[in-house]
Order: structure tokens, then C-alpha cells, then sequence
């Protein structure tokens, strides 16, 4: 009779203990972790019997608004956008529609910030990991390891076009792209700038620099007179051609159109960030009979580039260009760096088509920064 | 007074448009003319736009009405007075700290940018299983866009001389930039096509009342 009754009382106790979690309805909102606070993250574990939920967000006034109503018996959900240290509240209606009967769950929860985003974790390995590479790639040239780069024909026309102008005794026109000192474009451009000035002024040849913002002005008068300088031809500087023409976009086309007519320039370069106006400029260009360079790293404006111009540097190449014309080894080492991360971006889409291919789903939710 | 007004724009629209269109013949006064006022007239206009839509709102209004809350703009008005001093050649190096901050500010942010949208997006985008599809068309799709992803990326690899095995990804690559150059070519000048029928458009309509 006792053992009788320990085995009812274990049946009892396996009952409770082992019952079907999936019929207690379960739901809480939580602080989205690690994450810059605007996220709260909802999760529920429903039983078998509700059809159809409601998660509703309770506004200023206390008032329930819908958020999402797709229906899963255990799931979760991501709201965004979200104000950091704000107290929230939800509940999350249940429904089954054909036996009229409905369960409301409340949650509540204070979105915070962490020190660390989770999701940026990969970008920072990545971004480690390539910068140590040009780092190591920088050293090594300052000791004086040479640094193999291969030719690049579009870069190679800049002196030849150079020395055309030169020929012919007319100007060159270099256009440091349309777009403010806030691209990293026309930060590129102006570093090409810095070598076509100086073999400019080694040749004895009128540079032409209109600019469509003071601040790339600026920025194009210090990079011209740095590198007058260089060449040992301060004298030969003269501030009045690197000139500001108009913000407006259009407006700054017309105006290089009508220098390019009247000035008859034997070279025109233009690298930068270039949109609807390439083709204006470039076919105006083509016209008067010079050389042309062309570089941006717009994808949408290199067709037009490429159709127009003598020589076109594509995407990429506008950056290569500074090191690749200077040969300076801290430039060199810099570039060699990011060739390393080229390699590795190949390296990790191949492994990572591979884990796809073999069901390791992980592989990609890493690059993805879900975890 | 509106409708000599409406018809005095309507007119010198027309005017400026043609004159402009004449370039397509060779460069004439009726063109540099109407270049001269347009150029003129946007530097004008852009200086007037720059002080009362980001000067006055963002700055003075701000500072005048709540500096304890503002006094951080007194850091950007510091840096846009010293690059004004390039007009003082003695005081000319103040402006160099302006110019260092905005282009250090900018390649530090670009590369954050970079790194997350060309560089994180563009492998995780490319990880993709050209088998999980069951239409040949989205396989043969997949695998296209794989083989053009890394072909393209290879294109612009310089620390090998593109020759013998190694030339071979950067031709499919530069293949690949060029077929994609064709057709964003294409896709761009339907869309210039439309701005030459709206400019058409408003000779024939609202200045000759040729259509209706």
C-alpha cells in the first residue's frame, strides 16, 4: 500500500513536472541586449488552441495601438526605432475565433543602452583585422620592402595628358568632382590634384581648378600651393585659377562648359563625385578636343564616362590613384592593405557560400550580426 | 499684375531655354549670355539660401534664443570664423584646423560606412546557395551573380600583374562592369529622354499653346 502510494505520488509530481509546456501561454517583452536602446525584443510560447494574436503598444495616453499581428504559436518579434531609457508597455492578445474566447497578457520593459552593439562585432574584427593589415603593409615600406603595384593604364595617361597640354601650350582643367569636402571622393580627387599640380608646375602649364564649394576651394588652393612648392615653382602659383563658381549644380556646369569653350584647355580631368551633369560636362569636353580623364566612384555616372572620355578610372581607382602615382611607401603601404582586404572579402563569400551549401546557416548570421 | 507677371516668366523661361538649346549648334552670345545670368544668378541665390536656411536657423536663432542648451554651436562658429581667416594672409593658418578636422571627420566616417554597407552587406549578400532555388533561371542567376561579385572584386586587386591564370577573373570582371555599365547607360538616358519631353513640353504647352 505505501509503495502504492509513492508510485501515485510520482505519477502526480511526473504529471505536473513533465505537463506540456506548450499549453501554458507565455509571453514577455525584454530591452533588446546589446544594442543601442531602441530595440525591445517580444517573444510568446502559445498553446494549440488560439488562431490569431494582437501585440498592442500602449501610447502616451495609455491607449493600446496595434504594432503586429502575424500569427505563430511560439515566435518573436523585433521593435525598432525605439527612444532610449523610455519605459514601454504591450500586451499581447490572444484570440480563437471559432470558439469566441480571447486571453490578454501584459509586459512591460525600459529600453536601455549598452557600451557595445553586438551586431557591429563583426565590422570590428573585420575592421581590425584590415586595419592591422595596412598598418603591418605601412611598416613594411618604411623599412624599405618594395611594394609590387600593377600598372594601371587610366593613371598612366594622367602625366601623358599633361605633357599633350604642355605641347600644345594650352591649360589644364581639373574638376575635383561636384559634391563638398565631406566625400571621400573628392578627398581622393584632391590628392590626385596634388600630382597634376606638381607636374604642372614642372612643366611651366596653366592648372585650372573651378570648384563648386569654398570648402573644397580652400582645400584646393592649399593642395595646389603645397604642391607648387614642391615642384620649386612657388612663383609660378597663381591663386586666381583655383576659383569658386556656383553652388548649384547646373549652374557650376555652365560655367565649366563655358570655360572649357573659351579657354580651349588641351587636358580635362575630372575625378570626384560626379552625377547628372558627367555627360554635359564630358561631351562638351570632347567637343573642344582635349584629353580626357575621368574617375568617380558613382556607379551610376562611369557609363557615361567611359563612352565620353580618353581614359576612365573606375571606382577604386580613383583611390589607388594618390599612391599609385606618388609611390610614396606610407601611400603604397595603405593601398597594398586594402588589397589584403580585397583578397580576404573573396576568401570569406567563397567559405561562406560553402557553409551555406552545408547547411551551416551560422557562418552568414555572423556577417549579418545576428547571433 | 499676376498674369504680366506669369507671362513675363513664361517668356523669359522660353528665351533661356533656347538659348541654352542653341549650344547644341556651336557657342554663341544668346548661350554665354544666358550661362553668364544663370551662374550669376544661383551664386546668389546659394549665398542667400546658405544664410537664412542654415546660418540663421541653425546657428544664430539657436545660440540668441537657448544658449545653455546651444553654447556647443560656439565650437562650429569658431572653425567657420577661422577658415574665413584665409582672407588675412597673416592669419592665414587658422584655417588649415577647419580644413584638417573636416576631411579627418570625413574619411573616419566614410570608412564606417564603407565598411558596413559595401564591405559587411556586400559578403553577406553574396553568401547565398545557388542550389537552395528550384528554377534554373534563379540558379543560373545565383551563380552569375557569385562568379560577377568575385570576378569584379579581383578586377580591382593591384598587387598582381593581371596575366596568364590571374588574368582571367579580372577579364570576366571587367565583362561584368561593362555589361552592367550598358545597361545603367541605357536605364539613364530613357530617364534624360523625359526631362528633353518636359522641356519640350513646356515650349509646345505653356509658351507656344501648341498642345493642350
Amino acid at each position: 500500500m505505501k509503495h502504492l502510494h509513492l508510485i501515485l505520488l510520482f505519477l502526480l509530481i511526473s504529471m505536473v513536472a513533465f505537463a506540456n509546456p506548450e499549453e501554458i501561454d507565455t509571453y514577455y517583452a525584454e530591452d533588446a541586449p546589446w544594442d543601442d536602446g531602441t530595440a525591445v525584443l517580444h517573444k510568446w510560447n502559445l498553446s494549440a488552441k488560439w488562431d490569431s494574436l494582437s501585440l498592442q503598444k500602449a501610447d502616451s495616453l495609455g491607449v493600446y495601438q496595434e504594432i503586429f499581428n502575424e500569427f505563430s504559436l511560439s515566435g518573436q518579434y523585433k521593435e525598432t526605432g525605439l527612444t532610449p531609457d523610455i519605459k514601454h508597455q504591450y500586451r499581447l492578445v490572444l484570440y480563437n475565433k471559432e470558439q469566441g474566447d480571447s486571453l490578454t497578457l501584459f509586459a512591460e520593459t525600459t529600453t536601455q543602452q549598452q557600451w557595445f552593439s553586438m551586431d557591429k562585432l563583426p565590422l570590428l574584427i573585420l575592421l581590425l583585422i584590415i586595419c592591422s593589415s595596412v598598418l603591418y603593409y605601412i611598416l613594411s615600406a618604411r623599412r624599405g620592402k618594395e611594394l609590387f603595384i600593377r600598372r594601371i593604364s587610366g593613371l598612366d595617361s594622367i602625366d601623358e595628358a599633361i605633357g599633350r597640354a604642355t605641347e600644345k601650350g594650352k591649360p589644364i582643367l581639373y574638376v575635383p568632382g561636384i559634391s563638398d569636402l565631406n566625400d571621400i571622393q573628392t578627398i581622393a580627387s584632391l590628392n590626385i590634384l596634388n600630382h597634376v599640380a606638381m607636374k604642372s608646375a614642372e612643366y611651366g602649364t596653366e592648372l585650372l581648378v573651378p570648384c563648386r564649394f569654398s570648402m573644397v576651394m580652400s582645400a584646393a588652393h592649399e593642395t595646389v600651393k603645397d604642391a607648387y612648392l614642391k615642384a620649386g615653382r612657388p612663383d609660378a602659383y597663381k591663386e586666381d585659377n583655383i576659383f569658386y563658381v556656383t553652388d548649384d549644380q547646373f549652374g557650376f556646369v555652365a560655367g565649366v562648359d563655358g570655360i572649357m569653350l573659351r579657354e580651349m584647355p588641351a587636358a580635362n580631368f575630372f575625378l570626384g563625385a560626379f552625377w547628372a551633369e558627367s555627360l554635359i560636362l564630358t561631351e562638351t569636353g570632347f567637343i573642344t578636343g582635349a584629353i580626357q580623364t575621368a574617375g568617380t566612384g558613382q556607379p551610376h555616372q562611369l557609363p557615361f564616362f567611359v563612352v565620353s572620355c580618353d581614359y576612365t578610372l573606375i571606382g577604386e581607382e580613383l583611390y589607388a590613384a594618390s599612391a599609385y602615382l606618388s609611390r610614396d611607401p606610407q601611400q603604397l603601404g595603405s593601398l597594398k592593405g586594402q588589397d589584403f582586404g580585397k583578397l580576404l572579402t573573396i576568401i570569406l563569400i567563397l567559405a561562406g557560400i560553402i557553409a551555406e551549401i552545408a547547411g551551416f546557416g551560422w557562418f552568414k548570421n555572423f556577417f549579418e550580426g545576428v547571433f | 499684375m499676376a498674369e504680366l507677371m506669369k507671362t513675363i516668366g513664361i517668356w523669359l523661361s522660353a528665351y533661356f531655354t533656347l538659348s541654352i538649346f542653341s549650344f547644341l549648334y556651336k557657342d554663341n552670345p544668346f548661350y554665354k549670355l544666358a550661362e553668364q545670368i544663370f551662374v550669376g544668378l544661383s551664386a546668389a541665390y546659394w549665398l542667400v539660401y546658405t544664410i537664412y536656411n542654415i546660418l540663421i536657423p541653425n546657428l544664430f536663432n539657436k545660440l540668441f534664443t537657448d544658449f545653455a542648451h546651444n553654447w556647443i554651436l560656439l565650437i562650429p562658429m569658431a572653425l567657420g570664423i577661422m577658415m574665413l581667416m584665409r582672407m588675412f594672409p597673416k592669419l592665414e593658418w587658422l584655417s588649415h584646423y577647419p580644413m584638417a578636422i573636416m576631411v579627418g571627420t570625413t574619411a573616419a566616417i566614410a570608412m564606417l560606412l564603407a565598411f558596413q554597407s559595401d564591405f559587411l552587406s556586400q559578403i553577406a549578400a553574396t553568401m547565398v546557395n545557388p542550389f537552395k532555388y528550384s528554377s534554373p533561371v534563379d540558379i543560373v542567376g545565383t551563380i552569375l551573380l557569385i562568379i560577377g561579385t568575385i570576378c569584379g572584386i579581383y578586377f580591382f586587386y593591384f598587387s598582381k600583374k593581371q596575366e596568364g591564370f590571374y588574368k582571367i577573373p579580372s577579364k570576366v570582371g571587367i565583362w561584368f562592369l561593362m555589361v552592367s555599365f550598358g545597361a545603367s547607360f541605357g536605364y539613364t538616358v530613357m530617364a534624360r529622354i523625359s526631362l528633353l519631353i518636359g522641356r519640350l513640353d513646356f515650349l509646345l504647352r505653356d509658351w507656344l499653346h501648341l498642345i493642350r
